[in-house]
Order: structure tokens, then C-alpha cells, then sequence
């Protein structure tokens, strides 16, 4: 030993032994503390981490139920829903987030809106592991080019969400309304337990109207997921219980065929079964397509729809509120007679023009020179206004707007047509509580041919020319047919009791209607022409309304505010005769003529409905037997 | 205790039998608490990495180079090691400043050698080693306890490689190979004033650390400790989520591949730095209790090794090799339950990976060699 030699190595020894002993000490000391740690950790806060742990890897998540769907009376499907596709990063997965970002949007078509906001959250603090959307609704092509180039983007993926679709696109974005985004407004409204699933809500039309039944039930599962929030397991499930499904009494092909009669004007048409209140067809032509709405629709193409002068948002059919014109014409009569106002044999002399007393203003008639003799047959067919002001200052506003009140007009009369407005019904209330004046012999002049303060739905219109149909029989008009599943169809369509229009003497409403078939084919008929080579017998209405103001157009094209001034042409009709089976209104906005225009319209509506798609029966029984 | 005679050895009949473990220069007392700790070490692991046997047989692959690693150095006399150091020493000053020169690395931190012609290595991990033999070896030379001169030479000896490491950055290892060093200085006998003293100035020195030498991270791992919940999503997560694994774990855990932290994937590094965690998750208090009194007697062995070595060299590496495994595995467990603050440095003998075991099992064999060389003068 070299080292040493000279030491006191038992000094040493003792020295090293008692600092041995401290550091045993030591060791014993903090072993301790690990142990009262753990103590601590286990034994006394146990059920509190317990509890962490459960809220960490049992999520309770909601289930939402999928969307019923929508038919049309023939079993088309008319909202669907669709699949829609997005892609989202998993940054912690992600190697490389430039080049990640990059080679993403050469595959994919990326708005700078998205990758701004994408940025943005990826600078907030979020939990690890945590998915963030990149871009949203994918193209077929876009998901293609996806699942082939996939397993080079390690971290990106695709994820799946259902969104209603409607095939038809502009079609019926205005006959069956559309789903969207819930917005802060619904989300006081809703049950937030039942839609705690849910992202999309309806927000017109049946869509709305039916939203309970749609939407369906929520359901439960609690699922274990990992820190990253993927889900490994169901421990516990209640499943969702679907929307119901509906059938319509639309006909998606009477619907498309009014789309093509409307085509480059501006205008409605809405068609009603009569026997049911049924609506086989609403149009509201320019349409618009409601599938830019439920994912939320870019600002620029928003403001392209909105500020449009043929205004597509608008529902004209629904919540167009047009001077009637001459299409309230036989309903008047009816009041007329009904009341005893006129007899059937009351003829008058039309001499062109109408006065109230000797030195009034003279009301002129459409027809220069007037009718000569007209009793009741003739005023409707020929469309006489001198008739109907002296029957209209005679019979007075209030007899007026009592029968025409029974009509519907004035009033929101649909069952289950979300959104319909009630039109304006004069009288004499109204006209003092509006606008602090008397009611005039005058006003009931304008009131006797549909003019005046008098406006009216499409909607009230068709509804009104139902009842003519039914010879005063009242059926609400209505969009839903029945429900599959196991719900009855009573117990959601609950119509209200609307009073039919009982008349003292039956018989008037033949001789009202042998008045509108006059309309259609009688030899000087406003709608003769309409109706030639028909092997079946129409009633019919023609009207026009007078444009007095114009839209706040800023620039002005000559010829485009000439024929904006022009005259709205509207028809009310319905056919058969003896045993109707559609009725329908038209309005062509600025259409000119009502014969001219409007009552071509109809008859090819007719002509669809009775003989072009009579196999409709065999079509039905198909759908009641399982999904076309 | 009788005094050193050469004639014992030479008569034979006093001797005891020299056992088959005496010649190969093993200890079978540690051997048997290593070998059950690193294979009950596996088993966590297993369920540590998700069930991975592929992690489990290259953590048992590098068990076993470690192993080797402690046979071979089990077998060379101490005075070999003693001899050597100041040169080994000397060569890993070198590695160092090799490693700030010409270093590679990732994450902003240079702390291998990848030199021509050996494999890659990281100079610092051998200085864990060479740093105590080189204090022992400067400190024995001289009477004991030493004298105000020769601990300040000792603790420069201690601060040069120290200082070396803080700039790759490593703080984590810089601490241990200073603890290392500094217990070499506290085993020879430092005395109880300047110990105060060391003491003192450290804890003056501890909020001028805080605003001039440590990094923000570092700070901001100090501060989360303090409240995790400030940021249980970012800095907090780690320290949240292994608590509440050990929580949950309860007196007797949750059974073998039953943690629903560590298999969720909530816990991170579940296999690696916080898998005590997973230990505790899944075998509750009482796993936990299994694996310090394993500890515990592993230190008891190493403890009782260095009291009955013959020389002070041996005597100051053994002790300072014992306590560098003690600070390992406090560090450690203090951290992944929330005593501590986040530092890198992995559980002795469970972590998975880091050459760090290699290091560890070499010091075993360092103290199995100091052991099994005794001149046998003991009757």
C-alpha cells in the first residue's frame, strides 16, 4: 500500500463510519417523506383522484339522432342526409406543420378565411392531442385525393359529420325550408339536453314546423377515451331514436314543372288538392338553392342573393302580398247573392264608366265603351268592373269583409306552411284604427276588383278558390301527407275547426263556379283562349294588379323599368269542374295580363296534374311498402 | 480487528473457503437485489409501454450490456481504478470540451461524441463515474479529514466538469455529477462549519440563481410545481395527470396493465421518466412500498460495502457511488409525485433506455470490485 502507510486509518475509518451513519440518516429521512407522499397520494386522497381519473377516461358523450328525411307524395326523396367530409390536425402528430400545411393545400382548395383561423388556433393553448379543423365539406375529389395521399400527412385527418342535403336544390328551398347552424337566439330556445348532439336546427318552412319530429330523440353513451380524446370504448349506451320521416303532399314533378312554366319571369304558383288542403305544389320563382345556407354561406355569395333586384330569398307564394285584382271577383258575387245584395236575374247598364252619385269622379271599367247589359254570368266571364262597384258600394264594406274574412283572406289559414303572412283585409276597424279616417263609398269601389288597400297571399288565393272547389267546405291547406314509423298522423297534424261556409241557398255555389267555367269556356270567356282543345271543363279567374311604386332601384334602365311598371298578371282556377281535383293560382309579377299570361300557366298546371301524372296511386303504394 | 498480516493469507487454515462468487469478484447479495429489481423493473415497463414487448426486450438487451459492463469492471483491483483516474479524468475534461466543440445533439442541447472509430457516447454520463473517482483519489492522498486547501481543490475538481455540463445545456446530470463529486468531499470528513457554511451560501445563492443563471423553462418548471393547476393543459399536465395516476392507484392499485392513466395515454412518458407512476397506478401503495424497500437494502449493501473497504479511496467512491443511486432515485420519484420539479433524470434500473444504466450497472461493478478484492484478513 502506497497510499496511506502513514495514516491513521482507524481515525479514518471511525470518521467515515459516523458519516455513513448521517447519510443513513439521511436516505431514511427521505425515503420517509417519499413514503408519507405516496401515504398522502393513496391512502388519504385517494377517492378524490379516483374521481380525476374517471372524469379523465369516462366522457359522457351525446349521441344525436339523425335528421328524419323527407318525401315528396311519390316517395322522391326531396332532404336527404348527406356525409359531409373535413379535414382536421392532430398538431402533436404532425412532423412537420409547414410543410404539413403546404402540401395540404396543393391538394385541397384552402380559403385563406380557413387557414387564417386554423393559425390562429394553433397559437391558442389547447388540451394535447386535441383535433383542429382546417377545412370544411370536402369535394368527392378533394376526399379522393385525401385517401390516396393520407399516410404521408401523419396527423391529418378526415372526419365525417351528417348535413342535410336537399337534391333539388332551388327547387324547394322556399316550399320545404331549410336547416342551419343553431344561432344564439335558438340556443335559448332549444332543450340544450335534447340538442346537445345537434348542430343544425330548422329555420323555415317544414323544416321548422316539424323540427320535434325531425330532429328525433338524443341519446347517451359513456365511452372511455384516451388523452387524446379518441374514443376506445362504449361502456354505456342509450341509443338516439331518429327523426321521423315525412311524406309531403308536394309532387316533386308538378313542383318542377311549375318551376319551368315560371322560368325567366318572376313569380308563384301554388297548387292544392282540394279534397285534402294538400299542397302539391309552391313555387316561388327565382328560387334559390338552400344547400348554400346549411353549412353557412360565404359573405359574397350571401350578398349576391340579398341584394338581387328578382330578390330570390324572397318566398313570394307564401309571404307575397299582391293587390288580388279581378280573382276575388266571383267570390264577391257569391256574397253578393248570398246576402241578398243581387239577385241572379239583377242586370246593369255599363256604360264604361261608374259613379257613386251624379257629380262623382267616374271609376272607369278595364274596357273602353263598357259591357252594355251585364248580369252576374257575364260580369265574371268578361271580367266587368262597373258590376262589381255597384255591387260593392251597394253590399257596403262590412258584408264584403265578412265573406271575404270566411275565405281566409286577412288571415293566416295554413296548418303547418311555416312563415305564411296573413295579406290585408280591409275594413272599416281597420281603416280608422290605421289610419284615422272613415271609410269611403270609394274604398269599397277599389276594395269590389281586388284593388285598394285589399292584398292576398298565392297561398290565400289558392286557399280561397279550395273553397270554391269544396262548395264552401273548408280544408286548411297543409304540407304533410302522413309519417312513417309508428306515430299516427292525427297526432301531429292537429287542424284547427275553421266554420264552413254555409250559404242560405246551396245552390249559389254552382251557379258562382258555372260563372268561372264561363271564364274558361264561355264564347267571350277572359280565359278562353286558355283553355282550347281541354277535354275536360276548368273554373277559372283572371286578374291583374296595378303596380304603383317602384323598388328602390338606384340606376334606371329604360326598358327594364318599363316593363318593371307593367301590370302583375295573376289566374285562380281549379278542374275538373264537377269533380276538382287541383287548384291553382298564379301570379307572374309584371306578367301584363292575367288571360294573356297568367292563365296559360294554370291550364298547363291541369293539363301536368290530370294527365300527365294520373298513375300517382301505384306510386304511393310502393313508398307504404319500404324506402324507394 | 486484527492489523494487516500478509502471513494470514499464506496458512490457509484460518481462511475461509473462497467461494465460486469470490472468484468471479461478484457480490451475490446485490447481484440478487439487482436482478430482482431490474426484472420486476421489466414488468412495470411492460405494462409501462402499452403492453409493448418489443420495448421490453430492448430495455432487456440493454440490461444485459449493463450487466456485462458491471462484470467487467467488477473484476479490476480498486487500486487499478485509483491509479487511473486523474488520466481518465483528465480524458473526460476533454470529452467536454470536445462536446461543446464539435458535439451533436438535438433540441438546442450538444451532448454526444460521435468520434471516428468508437460508438457514439456521451461524455458527461462517464464523468457520473470518474468525477467521485477523481475527488476520492485527490482526497485520499492526504490525512483525513482534509484539510480547508485540499477541500478546495476537491471542490474545484467537482465544478469544472460541472460547469462543462451546465453549458451543453444539461442541468439535470451536471447536478448529479456535482452531487456525486460533492459527496466524496462530505465522506472524507468535511468539516460540519464549512458544511453550514456550503449551506448558507447556497441558500443566498438561490434567488440569484433564479434571476441570472436559470432559463425561463427552468422557472417555469419551479412555478408549476409550486401551482400546476395555473396550466393543467400545458406545464401542469405532466405533473397533474401523474398525480392523479398515483392517486387513483389506491392501497393496492389497479392490477398489472389495469392503469387506465398510463394505458389512456394520459400519463406521459409513461415508460420512461414518470414510470413509477405507472407502478403505483397499478400496484398501488403497497407496490411502491415493495419497490423503496428493494431500493432500501440495495443502498444497505452498497452502504455496508463501503464501510468494509480497506482503503480511503475505496471507502469515498463506494459511499459517493451509493449516494449518486440514493439522489437517482429521490429525484425521481420526487418529481413524478409533485415534490420536485421536472427534471430529466429516469428512475435507476426501470426507465426505459438512456445510457444512464449502462453508467449505473458500471458502478455496481465498481463497488462489487471494491468488495470482492479485499485482501482477506478478517478471521
Amino acid at each position: 500500500m502506497v497510499w496511506g502507510e502513514f495514516k491513521d486509518t482507524v481515525a479514518e475509518r471511525r470518521l467515515f463510519q459516523r458519516r455513513v451513519l448521517v447519510m443513513l440518516a439521511l436516505v431514511i429521512l427521505l425515503f420517509g417523506v417519499l413514503v408519507g407522499r405516496f401515504y398522502q397520494l393513496q391512502v388519504i386522497e385517494h377517492d378524490t383522484y379516483t374521481t380525476l381519473s374517471d372524469q379523465n377516461r369516462v366522457q359522457v358523450r351525446s349521441v344525436p339522432p339523425t335528421r328524419g328525411l323527407i318525401y315528396d307524395r311519390n316517395g322522391t326523396l326531396v332532404a336527404e342526409n348527406r356525409p359531409v367530409f373535413s379535414v382536421t390536425l392532430v398538431p402533436e402528430r404532425v412532423d412537420d406543420m409547414t410543410a404539413t400545411l403546404t402540401r395540404l393545400q396543393e391538394l385541397l382548395t384552402i380559403s385563406d378565411e380557413d387557414m387564417e383561423r386554423f393559425r390562429r388556433r394553433l397559437q391558442e393553448p389547447r388540451r394535447p392531442f386535441q383535433e383542429l379543423p382546417l377545412h370544411y365539406d370536402l369535394t368527392e375529389q378533394e376526399i379522393a385525393s385525401m385517401a390516396v395521399h393520407r399516410h404521408e400527412l401523419p396527423g391529418v385527418e378526415v372526419s365525417a359529420e351528417l348535413v342535410r342535403h336537399y337534391p333539388f336544390g332551388e327547387l324547394n328551398a322556399h316550399a320545404l325550408g331549410y336547416v342551419g347552424r343553431i344561432n344564439r337566439d335558438e340556443l335559448q330556445r332549444i332543450d340544450p339536453v335534447n340538442y346537445a348532439g345537434t348542430n343544425y336546427i330548422g329555420k323555415s318552412g317544414v323544416e321548422r314546423v316539424y323540427e320535434d319530429e325531425l330532429h328525433g330523440r338524443v341519446g347517451y353513451e359513456h365511452v372511455e377515451t384516451n388523452a387524446r380524446g379518441r374514443t376506445l370504448r362504449v361502456l354505456e349506451r342509450e341509443n338516439p331514436v331518429p327523426g321521423e320521416d315525412l311524406m309531403l303532399h308536394l309532387d316533386m314533378r308538378l313542383q318542377q314543372r311549375a318551376f319551368e312554366l315560371l322560368e325567366g319571369r318572376r313569380g308563384a304558383i301554388v297548387a292544392i288538392e282540394p279534397k285534402t288542403g294538400g299542397i302539391l305544389a309552391l313555387a316561388s320563382v327565382p328560387g334559390f338553392d338552400a344547400n348554400l345556407f346549411v353549412t353557412g354561406i360565404g359573405v359574397e355569395e350571401y350578398r349576391e342573393l340579398s341584394e338581387s333586384r328578382d330578390k330570390p330569398l324572397f318566398n313570394r307564394a307564401l309571404r307575397g302580398q299582391y293587390p288580388p285584382g279581378s280573382t276575388i271577383k266571383p267570390m264577391l258575387l257569391l256574397a253578393g247573392l248570398d246576402s241578398g245584395t243581387f239577385t241572379r236575374e239583377k242586370t246593369i247598364w255599363d256604360p264604361g264608366f261608374f259613379q257613386i252619385n251624379q257629380s262623382g269622379r267616374r271609376y272607369r271599367d278595364w274596357k273602353r265603351g263598357g259591357h252594355g247589359w251585364v248580369d252576374g254570368v257575364k260580369a265574371v266571364a268578361e271580367s266587368c268592373d262597373i258590376y262589381f262597384y255597384e255591387l260593392g258600394v251597394e253590399m257596403g264594406v262590412d258584408i264584403m269583409h265578412d265573406y271575404l274574412s270566411r275565405f281566409g283572406f286577412g288571415m293566416d289559414a295554413t296548418l303547418d306552411v311555416g312563415g305564411a303572412l296573413p295579406g290585408l283585409l280591409p275594413s272599416r276597424d281597420w281603416k280608422r284604427g290605421m289610419r284615422n279616417e272613415p271609410w269611403y263609398p270609394g274604398d269599397s269601389v277599389n276594395m269590389s276588383i281586388g284593388q285598394g288597400f285589399f292584398l292576398a297571399t298565392p297561398l290565400q288565393l289558392a286557399t280561397a278558390t279550395a273553397l270554391v272547389a269544396n262548395r264552401g267546405d273548408w280544408v286548411q291547406p297543409r304540407m304533410l301527407r302522413d309519417v312513417m314509423g309508428d306515430r299516427a298522423l292525427d297526432s301531429i297534424l292537429q287542424p284547427e275547426h275553421i266554420d264552413d261556409l254555409t250559404l242560405e241557398n246551396h245552390d249559389t255555389w254552382e251557379y258562382v263556379v258555372d260563372t268561372m267555367e264561363e271564364v274558361m269556356h264561355g264564347r267571350k270567356g277572359t280565359a278562353r283562349a286558355a283553355a282550347e282543345g281541354a277535354d275536360y271543363r276548368m273554373a277559372g279567374k283572371t286578374g291583374t294588379a296595378q303596380v304603383f311604386s317602384l323598388a328602390e332601384d338606384e340606376e334606371y334602365d329604360e326598358e327594364e323599368v318599363r316593363e318593371r311598371l307593367r301590370d302583375h298578371a295573376l289566374f285562380v282556377g281549379f278542374a275538373p269542374v264537377d269533380d276538382p281535383q287541383i287548384v291553382v293560382s298564379v301570379i307572374v309579377e309584371n306578367g301584363g295580363s292575367g288571360s294573356g299570361t297568367a292563365a296559360p300557366v294554370a291550364r298547363a298546371m291541369f293539363d301536368a296534374w290530370l294527365k300527365e301524372f294520373n298513375g300517382e296511386d301505384a306510386v304511393i303504394s310502393q313508398f307504404a311498402g319500404g324506402q324507394p | 480487528m486484527i492489523g494487516r498480516s500478509a502471513g494470514v493469507e499464506a496458512t490457509g487454515s484460518l481462511q475461509r473457503p473462497v467461494s465460486l462468487w469470490h472468484r468471479l469478484h461478484i457480490d451475490p447479495v446485490l447481484l440478487l437485489l439487482l436482478l430482482l429489481l431490474s426484472g420486476g423493473g421489466l414488468v412495470v415497463l411492460y405494462s409501462g409501454a402499452d403492453a409493448s414487448l418489443r420495448a421490453v426486450e430492448a430495455q432487456a438487451m440493454r440490461l444485459g450490456v449493463a450487466f456485462v459492463a458491471m462484470f467487467v469492471f467488477a473484476q479490476l483491483e480498486p487500486s487499478v481504478y485509483r491509479r487511473w483516474s486523474p488520466w481518465m479524468y483528465a480524458l473526460g475534461l476533454a470529452g467536454l470540451v470536445a462536446v461543446l466543440l464539435v458535439g451533436v445533439g438535438a433540441k438546442g442541447a450538444q451532448r454526444w461524441l460521435a468520434l471516428p472509430g468508437l460508438p457514439r457516447f456521451q461524455p458527461s454520463e462517464i464523468m457520473k463515474l470518474l468525477v467521485p473517482m477523481m475527488a476520492a483519489w485527490y482526497l485520499s492522498r492526504h490525512y483525513l479529514p482534509p484539510r480547508f486547501r485540499h477541500v478546495m481543490v476537491g471542490v474545484a475538481l467537482v465544478l469544472v466538469p460541472m460547469v462543462l455540463i451546465i453549458q451543453q445545456p444539461d442541468l439535470g446530470t451536471s447536478l448529479l455529477v456535482g452531487a456525486a463529486g460533492m459527496f466524496v468531499v462530505f465522506f472524507a470528513g468535511l468539516s460540519w462549519r464549512l458544511i453550514s457554511g456550503f449551506v448558507a451560501l447556497l441558500a443566498v445563492a438561490a434567488p440569484a440563481m433564479w434571476f441570472f443563471v436559470m432559463r425561463d423553462y427552468q422557472k417555469q418548471r419551479v412555478l408549476t410545481l409550486l401551482d400546476p393547476q395555473s396550466d393543467p393543459l400545458g406545464a401542469g399536465w405532466n405533473i397533474i395527470q401523474s398525480t392523479t395516476a398515483i392517486g387513483s392507484g389506491g392501497w393496492s392499485g389497479k392490477g398489472w396493465l389495469q392503469g387506465t392513466q398510463s394505458h389512456l395515454e394520459f400519463l406521459p412518458e409513461s415508460h420512461t421518466d414518470f414510470i413509477v407512476a405507472v407502478l403505483a397506478e397499478e400496484f398501488g401503495f403497497v407496490g411502491l412500498m415493495v419497490l423503496l424497500a428493494a431500493y432500501l437494502l440495495i443502498i444497505l449493501r452498497c452502504l455496508y460495502i463501503a464501510v468494509n473497504a480497506q482503503d480511503s479511496f475505496s471507502r469515498l467512491l463506494a459511499g459517493a457511488l451509493t449516494m449518486t443511486f440514493f439522489v437517482y432515485i429521490v429525484v425521481n420519484i420526487g418529481m413524478v409525485s409533485g415534490l420536485l420539479p421536472i427534471v430529466g433524470v429516469p428512475l435507476p434500473l426501470i426507465s426505459y433506455g438512456g445510457t444512464s444504466i449502462v453508467t449505473l450497472m458500471s458502478a455496481f461493478g465498481v463497488l462489487m470490485a471494491i468488495h470482492t478484492h479485499r485482501r482477506m484478513i478478517t478471521a
